[in-house]
């Protein structure tokens, strides 16, 4: 190709609010003229309106409540151009409150300016912000101290501060490659070498930061290429995706995790005409189709088989802040998103809690993080998932976690652990053969509370021969009926209220008896062809696709025909 | 740069298409909304790359009666053309009413384009709408996320946004509220004009100079002026872009209101 491509750099602003994070850029902006005549206009208006003095602030602070407080709430992204490339600067709110802004706005970066007042030093979110940097893998860090107007351009107070900085941040990993002083307000060594600091012979800010090195995809490394859905809109069966890391090309021959199955690819599908090609890089959104159909979906993860594998496991050491109003506690379940991924997880233990401020590291309260703080826990996820450490590959090795309908925590794998098997309660057991029993669960409406709630009592474990309780509180069953434990894989036989057989699921025939699942729910099925297809639907079934599971189950299950809520009050809560 | 290294646009695209099957698989009904203009036509081209040719989802345009009469003639053709889903909407109650620009502007958007647009979303129930705003227009869709909730009435809580990492976007929601899908976000004008003439995107000549004038943004007839500008091809749009400093919605009157007048229409749903 004959033109050069200018490259991309994303770079936040960060640090302590009224360190002057949105004066500085306001000020590369205005230097570098990225701005629309109208912009600055407007904003010479608004401060002739509230009679506040004009503030390069307020091209970025575009919200009325920001303008008023004089503060920035959320981050915004903004384009610039020097000669070398074009940068996207991201702004982030200092203010302690809306760290999940600014963390929603560094996640995106792949550099940063740190901006501490030359005169107020390093303070506390100076540290958090920096705490967070580290933590989020960004480690093209410029140290950027800020209204050196105020201290009379003062040398010793420049080293002084730098050396406080670097003191703090050294023991994170991160390396700041420069210390910058400048005055946003005054435009002082920003675009061009400030006359008032004779004494500091480095690169001007804005020429330092065209030295920083440019975005790189990470095609250099094994490919990681999460599903991201498998479209059949035509006669193809299209498995698409954006590839996180690495390469891949037709003929190559790939693994499928966590199962492990492995087949090759045929080729890459396109739509218009210029993105023929044989081969996908890191960053780009791309579809394949594979040699051996079988069934694929979302959230699993492809590698090359002349490569290294991801880990899989159900355990994963992470270190993640947390951004939930309630602490995140052990023991309760959340959601787990990591690339595609998604799973039900719960905190198996907490090992150590940070206040990312002070670097104080506590181990006697180890059952919650709180707002704000960060913390190394274990995870146990549901099933087990494919991921990556986060030192071996930033896109496979980082997630977030879900509660409820929000995000409330991030964070970065930092070791697998040894999986676990899942521990489930056994019901009916013959051999190899293990199946949960949660037909015999009660369903109690809560008087107390006006909710439902399921209780399980029954602990006992069931072989061929044994007779069943039929009937409980909320629950009756018919002498003669089959019960399929999809999850389980297993069919049971009951006749004359005994257990009669114990079966794999694939060995299982419709014999016309009343059918329920593992949780004593009715089938809505009549005969072998409703039956096969209902086992086709169910194994297409994502755990996390809940708006599926909800079809399934309306399409399916009868709670009612064997099963009712019982009133009951609060003891089984 | 190195085999496989992408460029700005490439990047811009990956992304984008990236959203976009994010979107179909996570939201449950899902439509587009398509305003006939440069950024709703590259979407279509976006939409079209991610699922292969096909478009898995209805195209929506709420027509306040008061656009340009080119734009009809052009969305009918190019829907007729590309075999789209369209659905047209338009708030006859309010259009019978009276309403109009003269009741004022920033009324007659609410009403024909906000509230519009909302009756739509209610009739159709739609989970997710896709819409090609971009953070460069203007300072309350520069703080936009790229899956932003919209409450049951349409409203947005813009000062308590939920955080956005890494492509992990906000896919829960309680059922009646929609997210609005902004795959365009990240791109400037510039980006959208390259994108075009890189791609040979087919695109309403309107942005064409004709005897010193073109459009730089469309909307209504009344409240959308020309700029002037002698770019009648896209190479010329693209100089011109690189050299100017008036901003791309100096010409929408509703903008010029107010100095909040944006954030204060897509508080409560426009666009």
């Amino acid at each position: 190709m004959a033109k050069k491509k200018r490259d991309n750099l994303k770079i936040v602003v960060v640090g302590h609010v009224d360190h002057g994070k949105s004066t500085v850029i306001g000020k590369l902006l205005y230097d570098t003229n990225s701005l629309p005549e109208g912009a600055v206009e407007k904003v010479r208006r608004i401060a002739k309106e509230t009679g506040k003095p004009f503030e390069y602030a307020y091209l970025l602070d575009a919200f009325e409540e920001e303008q008023k407080q004089g503060i920035t709430i959320d981050t915004t992204q903004i384009q610039f151009f020097t000669d070398q490339r074009d940068y996207v600067i991201i702004d982030a709110p200092g203010h302690k409150e809306f760290l999940k802004n600014m963390i929603s706005g560094a996640a995106n970066a792949s550099a940063a300016l740190l901006i501490i007042d030359a005169k107020q030093g390093v303070q506390e979110q100076s540290k958090r912000h920096a705490y967070m940097l580290s933590l989020l893998g960004i480690k093209n860090v410029y140290v950027v101290i800020n209204k050196m107007d105020l201290v009379d351009y003062d040398a010793a107070t420049y080293h002084r501060v730098a050396s406080e900085m670097k003191e703090f941040i050294t023991p994170l990993g991160v390396t700041p490659l420069r210390y910058i002083p400048v005055s946003g307000l005054a435009g002082e060594n920003i675009a061009t070498a400030s006359d008032k600091m004779p004494w500091y012979t480095d690169q001007p800010l804005l020429v330092a930061m065209d030295e920083l090195p440019g975005e790189q995809q990470e095609i250099d490394k094994p490919l990681r290429f999460p599903i991201q859905d498998v479209y059949k809109f035509d006669n193809r069966r299209i498995i698409a995706g954006r590839i996180e890391a690495g390469k891949l090309a037709v003929g190559d021959e790939i693994v499928i995790w966590p199962s492990g199955k492995k087949t090759h690819i045929s080729t890459l599908a396109y739509w218009a005409p210029r993105d023929r090609k044989n081969k996908g890089y890191a960053g780009q959104s791309v579809g394949i189709t594979v040699r051996d159909e079988f069934f694929n979906k979302r959230g699993e993860l492809i590698t090359l088989a002349s490569e290294p594998a991801p880990h899989i496991s159900n355990r994963l050491l992470v270190s993640l802040f947390w951004m939930g109003k309630t602490p995140l506690k052990v023991g309760k379940k959340y959601r787990l998103k990591l690339a595609t991924q998604e799973v039900e997880v719960e905190v198996e233990s907490i090992n150590k809690v940070i206040d990312a401020s002070s670097l104080d590291s506590s181990d006697d309260t180890l059952k919650e993080i709180k707002l704000n703080d960060v913390g190394e826990v274990i995870l146990r996820t549901k099933e087990e998932i494919a991921f990556d450490t986060f030192r071996e590959n930033q896109g496979t090795g980082r997630f977030v976690i879900v509660d409820g309908y929000d995000v409330t925590g991030g964070g970065i794998v930092n070791a697998a652990e040894k999986s676990v098997a899942e521990t489930i309660q056994p019901a009916f057991v013959k051999d190899e053969l293990v199946a949960r029993g949660e037909l015999f669960d009660e369903f109690y409406y809560n008087v107390g509370n006006n909710e439902v709630a399921k209780s399980s009592s029954n602990h006992q474990v069931y072989a061929e021969g044994d007779a069943i309780p039929l009937t409980g509180e909320s629950y009756t069953y018919p002498a003669n009926f089959d019960v399929l434990v999809l999850r389980d894989k297993v069919s049971i036989l009951i006749r004359d209220g005994k257990v009669d057989t114990i079966q794999a699921l694939d060995d299982y025939k419709y014999t016309g008896a009343p059918l329920v699942n593992g949780r004593g729910f009715a089938l809505y099925i009549a005969n072998q062809e409703d039956l096969q297809n209902m086992l086709v639907s169910y194994d297409q079934l994502e755990s996390s696709d809940y708006r599926k599971r909800v079809e399934f189950a309306n399409r399916y299950y009868s709670f009612g025909r064997f099963r009712k809520v019982v009133f009951d009050f609060d003891y089984i809560i | 740069m190195a085999k496989g290294q992408m460029d700005h646009l490439d990047q811009l695209e990956a992304e984008s298409i990236f959203i976009l099957r994010e979107a179909y698989k996570k939201l449950g009904k899902l439509g587009m909304l398509w305003s006939i203009g440069k950024d709703s036509t590259v979407l279509l081209w976006l939409a079209k790359k991610a699922f292969f040719g096909h478009c898995p989802f209805p195209f929506i345009h709420v027509d306040t009666k008061h656009k340009i009469p080119a734009m009809i003639e052009y969305r009918d053709r190019v829907a007729k053309e590309l075999g789209l889903d369209l659905i047209v909407h338009t708030n006859w109650n309010a259009i019978n009413a009276g309403m109009s620009p003269d009741k004022g502007r920033l009324a007659c958007c609410k009403a024909l384009k906000t509230e519009g647009l909302q009756q739509v979303v209610n009739q159709y129930g739609f989970d997710g709408l896709i819409v090609g705003v971009r953070r460069d227009e203007e300072g309350s869709r520069s703080k936009e996320r790229i899956f932003s909730e919209r409450k049951k009435d349409d409203s947005w809580d813009y000062v308590n946004q939920p955080p956005e990492l890494w492509n992990q976007f906000k896919t829960d929601f309680p059922k009646g509220n929609h997210i609005r899908v902004h795959p365009l976000l990240a791109w400037s004008e510039l980006d959208v004009w390259e994108y075009i003439r890189r791609e040979e995107i087919p695109i309403i000549d309107l942005y064409f100079a004709k005897d010193g004038h073109r459009y730089r943004s469309l909307g209504c007839e009344c409240c959308t002026g020309q700029v002037e500008s002698n770019a009648s091809t896209l190479d010329e749009i693209i100089e011109e872009l690189k050299n100017t400093t008036v901003s791309e919605r100096a010409g929408r009157a509703q903008d010029q209101e107010d100095s909040y007048a944006m954030q204060k229409l897509r508080r409560e749903g426009y666009m």
